[in-house]
């Protein structure tokens, strides 16, 4: 491999083969947590990643799955950094992201709506990713991991997980 | 993994001071106690929803602990190497160097930092959700502030740790209301923990020698500023909760300077002991 043939969008292209261990349909690319990727030699690399919640497990699976695929296309030195800020947010969630949690059973974030301050009691409409019904409400505002709420749909009575703004 | 402790202007703060390695301790202490306590929930919530929620915000505490321990490591680390003769929070000789994990489990308990409120007991439901109620807004304020601190590791851990206490005071106070203005079994016993922790809330705006002159260098923040703010939003949801606000001054403190209660003994005691008996064991 030379420099010639690997670009920093190749490397991006080799992330999308790492997955979220907890939500495994969505792949570090989507989750918005690589923020850089830096080619300092042609087996030398540095990736720039930021954790969604302070406290979220997945980070360290997460490290180490990157290195593995990297290690796997012919990287030699890998530096894996992590930074704080600027804060992780659902908004760096590609769109494509968003449909593939969807399809997979979990309300994906929706911008427009977040509820993200201090507001009591505050209910935002959440769209159940069964049925599409509108007519949902929320069970928990914390769920199965840090980044998700618990909701149930009322029409098709199913309960549901939904990203939470972030 | 390595992490990015780019610091920037703070460094022209002289390293010999010592005041930053133990404000950031401080910080650390706090969220581990809290977050510990919280833990002890795991499997023993009321109801399935409140046990994960409450086992969530343990571990986003611990999580914000973490962030701040491998930063105090770090600091440590270099101060140590600037003034290895230099006595005081290092003299006890971590190992060969200070480490998140050296940090959290090979402390005594006189060294802790941590405010009286975080180590008190779990008591019932009411208790638990009052004593997070009162540090989520505390928490919410310091790190509102400590966002712009000129230590830019700080100012990161505080931005990335304040959207985690926003979901953390809306719970704690919803939870606040429900109990407060709810039956007459779950007014007492809000009444009660009220009784029980209110002593150790004035604590939190007292500052330590640390808290002071890391605000003098604008890395820290000053907590008596962040009292009004603590004070009306109490008082908000108090009203909202048919709960009275307490009249007495709270007088119990001690923690930051690492006078203890008991419970952080026991704390200790639980929390520290596979690494105090099988020294650097792994799993």
């Amino acid at each position: 491999m030379t420099k010639d043939q690997i670009n920093k969008e190749t490397v991006y292209k080799y992330l999308e083969h790492v997955n979220d261990p907890e939500v495994p349909v969505l792949n570090v690319i989507d989750l918005g947590i690589v923020r850089d990727v830096v080619l300092l030699d042609e087996d030398e690399v540095e990736v720039t990643i930021t954790p969604t919640y302070s406290g979220c497990p997945a980070m360290d699976v997460i490290t180490i799955n990157i290195r593995m695929v990297l290690l796997a296309h012919g990287f030699k030195n890998i530096k894996i950094t992590q930074k704080l800020s600027p804060a992780w947010t659902t908004d760096w969630m590609s769109e494509e992201g968003k449909q593939k949690l969807k399809d997979y059973g979990i309300a994906p974030p929706t911008p427009k709506q977040q509820v993200c301050n201090e507001k009591l009691f505050a209910e935002e409409a959440i769209q159940c990713p069964h049925c599409n019904s509108w007519h949902t409400h929320r069970v928990s505002e914390f769920g199965s991991t840090a980044c998700k709420a618990l909701y149930v749909c009322d029409d098709c009575k199913e309960p549901f997980d939904f990203f939470k703004c972030h | 993994m390595e992490k990015n402790f780019k610091d920037g202007e703070s460094s022209k703060v002289p390293p010999s001071e010592g005041f930053r390695e133990a404000y950031t301790l401080h910080l650390a202490d706090d969220a581990l106690v809290l977050g510990h306590r919280n833990s002890e929930w795991c499997a023993h919530g009321p109801v399935l929803e409140q046990d994960i929620a409450i086992t969530n915000i343990a571990l986003d505490l611990i999580g914000q602990a973490r962030n701040f321990y491998q930063y105090a490591a770090q600091l440590i680390n270099g101060f140590k190497k600037a003034e290895s003769s230099r006595a005081s929070l290092l003299e006890r000789g971590f190992e060969a160097e200070a480490s998140e994990d050296s940090l959290a489990y090979l402390r005594d308990r006189h060294e802790f930092k941590n405010c009286l409120l975080t180590e008190q007991p779990n008591g019932d439901w009411a208790k638990t959700i009052l004593r997070q109620f009162f540090f989520s807004v505390y928490q919410y304020f310091l790190y509102e502030k400590l966002q712009v601190s000129k230590d830019h590791q700080l100012a990161a851990i505080a931005e990335k740790s304040l959207k985690e206490v926003t979901y953390h005071l809306r719970w704690s106070s919803e939870w606040v209301i429900r109990l407060g203005d709810g039956t007459e079994e779950s007014h007492q016993r809000m009444l009660r923990a009220i009784e029980e922790l209110w002593l150790y809330t004035g604590e939190l705006f007292e500052a330590a020698g640390y808290e002071q002159h890391a605000a003098k260098e604008d890395l820290g923040v000053d907590p008596s500023s962040l009292k009004p703010k603590w004070e009306e939003k109490v008082k908000e949801i108090f009203s909202e909760a048919t709960l009275p606000y307490p009249n007495k001054v709270p007088m119990e403190g001690g923690g930051k300077k690492g006078d203890h209660t008991e419970h952080l003994s026991s704390i200790l005691a639980d929390l520290q002991f596979m690494q105090r008996t099988y020294p650097n064991s792994e799993w």
